[in-house]
């Protein structure tokens, strides 16, 4: 396959899925319109989470830290000081890179099963923290901001995030830039050297690469994705508390990416996607949903052990980022 | 009948063809009619739809199984005596996994989906925190039973209320009175070192100084906690009472290890309810309770002094006179909470009722109605008793209890009045927009 028609094989499936959910707005029903703005917005936190686990092969147990940072970061910014909403998600997704390249330099002298316990331990003192300084995050019952609070004037026009419509835009856009960012870096020469480092980490030193530095920084654009999500979480829909901070929003993203494909650019937007609906009708039948949902990702992991982009790729389709 | 007949032909001769047209147009709205009149009573005979926001799973799901049964007595009893407002009332229940997340989502669901008028039946705060701020944008009148401070604290917004339970700081605020003056003024807590310990802590200190008390220690505990003696050597020699209130799995261990640390001398004890919620009395190592006191909201024990509406509420939802299902002596209520959903509904009937609600058109009218509420009598409808409502702050006060631990039962020794449980804020959602 030439360079140029894998190229524009590539922009087909990702503008092609990303065109389908800008236009999916027009057709759906209030509630499903309001659930796509969440599926959006944790679609860039899994995002960020493949590009970790997916092409750098760092498994984190502890996202949950980077994308609380960004839901704290930005959501306290708004409660306490009443920033403006816009600047409020600048320094969500600032808190998310930051707190990612300060566990990194710790947790990145590690590896394997080591990284993800360290991982896990960083995110369990981050989620204690929210529940420690209970007078200013309000721990486990968290924080409320106001419609008013959420809206901004740009070019003179009034920019309200509970307008179902420029919420649901705004979320596409975030998610249009984060399948943008991480077309940009996995076809790099960067990405081509993160999945160096996943596929032969030795291998990539003896060849000169820093890896530390590579991971670092793959560590840190993960952070600032999941950060960038959390922000935008919390500006959408209002409401910070510790349980984001908890370990389940560390496993979450790990599921959507097992579902959706690790490795691939599109796959975790599917996962995330498919979980949602998943648990979505699952509850419809019954209280025990997860035992629902557990069983249909066993029949996933037995006959499509690399997810659905993943196993569509493995299929004869190698352009597939 | 003669002279009517050329009257009546004269009238034939007066037939124009602007007279038809209108004669048309009337015929045409008479044929049009029974749709709408169809419709208009539609809007006023149709089912009213509540939406019950309910923990059946998660941390939640011991209060949730209760506050369902609760619910669908109470339901069944309104509908028996003709409904809210001559309409009957259909509950559509959508499980919220005790998650913040998920509330939000399901008062969505409630409004986008399922198109019901109001919502109600959250219990857990950070729930009812993370649900409240859709329910304003959605302009979704939204009665929680929750027992939090936060609606009262003027943290939600004008859609939230809460007048089925009376609120922490007001049941916390109202111990302090009867336990300086029966138990001791030096008082040790232990909490759980989060928001709802947090609540305990910074109400009940600030209301047991008032009574000329002091804090001998403040002990919070960790949420990842599981074995709690390397706490009990931190109480002061000077603690007179111990005042506690942990919740969650780690309480029967909790009360065991107090109990083999203090053996026969110890202080007074105190606790709250909240911790041993749906969770038998008689329980292996819960022997150490006896003779301590806890507050309750509704006796769970129907004692000697059981009033008539006490009776009617527990034949209702089936409950015994021990606080147990009547079909399983083993099954525990969650009997201090589960009773605020049974009298949110009937402040729901009332405040529709005043409102003349016909649909969600009218839901501003609800929350002025709600909101110009004032009080509730004691009986079948309130049967835990009277309370006061403020409007203002959207929060109900009532009447508390304290109960002592006598062979594995809890018998009623104290009962607050309103004004014991009364306090002083600036809250006042009528200055909102609707």
């Amino acid at each position: 396959m030439t360079p140029a028609l894998r190229a524009r094989r590539i922009l087909l499936l990702h503008g092609g899925l990303a065109l389908l959910l800008l236009l999916c707005q027009f057709v759906l029903p209030d509630y499903h319109h309001t659930n796509f703005v969440s599926i959006m917005v944790l679609a860039v936190y899994a995002l960020g989470y493949n590009l970790l686990v997916g092409y750098t092969g760092l498994l984190s147990l502890g996202h949950a830290m980077f994308f609380a940072a960004g839901l704290y970061g930005a959501g306290m910014g708004v409660h306490y000081f009443a920033w403006n909403p816009v600047v409020a998600f600048i320094a969500g997704a600032a808190a998310g890179l930051f707190l990612a390249v300060l566990v990194g330099l710790v947790a990145l002298r590690t590896s394997g099963v080591a990284f993800m316990i360290v991982t896990m331990m960083f995110a369990q003192a981050a989620f204690l923290t929210t529940l420690y300084f209970n007078d200013v995050t309000h721990g486990d019952e968290g924080l409320t901001l106001t419609q008013a609070a959420r809206s901004f004037a740009l070019f003179g026009t009034v920019i309200d995030l509970t307008n179902p419509a420029i919420r649901y835009n705004l979320a596409w856009l975030l998610l249009a830039g984060a399948l943008a960012v991480m077309l940009l870096v996995v076809l790099s020469p960067a990405g081509r050297v993160l999945i160096a480092i996943r596929e032969n980490e030795e291998r990539t030193r003896m060849l000169g690469y820093d890896v530390r530095r590579y991971k670092l920084a793959a560590l840190g654009v993960s952070g600032l994705l999941s950060g960038a999500a959390g922000a935008a979480y919390v500006l959408f829909f209002g409401y910070v508390g510790s349980s984001f901070a908890a370990i389940p929003y560390s496993i979450y993203p790990l599921l959507w990416v097992l579902l959706g494909g690790v490795g691939t650019v599109a796959g975790p937007v599917i996962g995330t996607l498919l979980m949602f609906y998943l648990i979505e009708i699952a509850r419809d039948y019954s209280s025990s949903y997860m035992i629902v949902v557990g069983a249909i990702l066993l029949v996933l992991v037995l006959f499509f052990p690399k997810g659905i982009i993943g196993s569509w790729r493995a299929r004869g389709q190698g352009w597939i980022p | 009948m003669n002279q009517k007949t050329p009257r009546s032909g004269a009238k034939k001769s007066l037939i124009t063809r602007r007279s038809a047209i209108k004669t048309i147009g009337a015929a045409s709205a008479l044929g049009l009619a029974p749709g709408y009149v169809r419709y208009a009573q539609a809007q006023t005979s149709e089912p009213l739809k509540l939406g019950f926001q309910l923990h059946s799973t998660g941390i939640g799901a011991a209060y949730g199984r209760w506050y369902d049964r609760t619910t669908q007595a109470a339901v069944k009893l309104i509908n028996a005596a003709g409904g809210i407002a001559g309409r009957q009332v259909e509950i559509v229940t959508e499980d919220d996994g005790t998650d913040p997340k998920r509330g939000a989502e399901v008062v969505e669901k409630f409004a986008s989906q399922h198109k019901v008028d109001l919502v109600f039946g959250t219990l857990f705060s950070h729930v009812v925190i993370g649900s409240a701020p859709r329910a304003g944008e959605l302009k979704m009148p939204y009665f929680v039973v929750s027992e939090g401070y936060h609606v009262a604290s003027g943290a939600l917004n004008r859609y939230v209320f809460q007048p089925g339970i009376t609120d922490v700081r007001s049941q916390v605020s109202s111990m302090a009175p009867w336990i300086a003056g029966n138990l001791g003024k030096k008082v040790t807590m232990i909490f759980p070192d989060y928001a709802f310990g947090h609540d305990h802590r910074d109400f009940f200190t600030a209301a047991i100084e008032k009574q000329g008390g002091s804090i001998a220690a403040l002990l919070p505990i960790p949420p990842t906690e599981t074995s709690y003696t390397k706490y009990f050597p931190q109480i002061p020699a000077e603690t007179e009472v111990i005042y506690h209130v942990m919740v969650g799995p780690g309480v029967l261990t909790f009360v065991k290890e107090m109990g083999e640390h203090f053996g026969s001398q110890r202080p007074q004890i105190f606790g709250f309810i909240d911790s041993l919620e749906a969770v038998d009395l008689a329980s292996p190592g819960l022997e150490f309770l006896d003779g301590t006191y806890f507050w309750e909201a509704f006796p769970r024990y129907a004692g000697a002094n059981q009033s008539a509406e006490d009776k009617f509420y527990r034949e209702h939802v089936g409950v015994d006179g021990n606080g147990a299902s009547t079909a399983d002596a083993k099954d525990i209520s969650t009997f201090s909470h589960m009773f605020g959903c049974w009298e949110t509904l009937y402040v729901i009937k009332q405040a529709i009722e005043a409102s003349g609600y016909q649909g969600p058109a009218d839901k501003a009218k609800l929350i002025e109605a709600t909101e110009a509420l004032t009080s509730f009598a004691a009986g079948n409808e309130h049967p835990q008793g009277d309370k006061l409502f403020d409007g203002k702050r959207h929060q109900c006060y009532g009447h508390q209890f304290i109960s002592k631990v006598e062979g594995n039962k809890l018998n009623v020794v104290h009962k607050t009045s309103i004004e014991d449980g009364q306090y002083e804020n600036d809250t006042d959602y009528t200055k909102q927009s609707l």
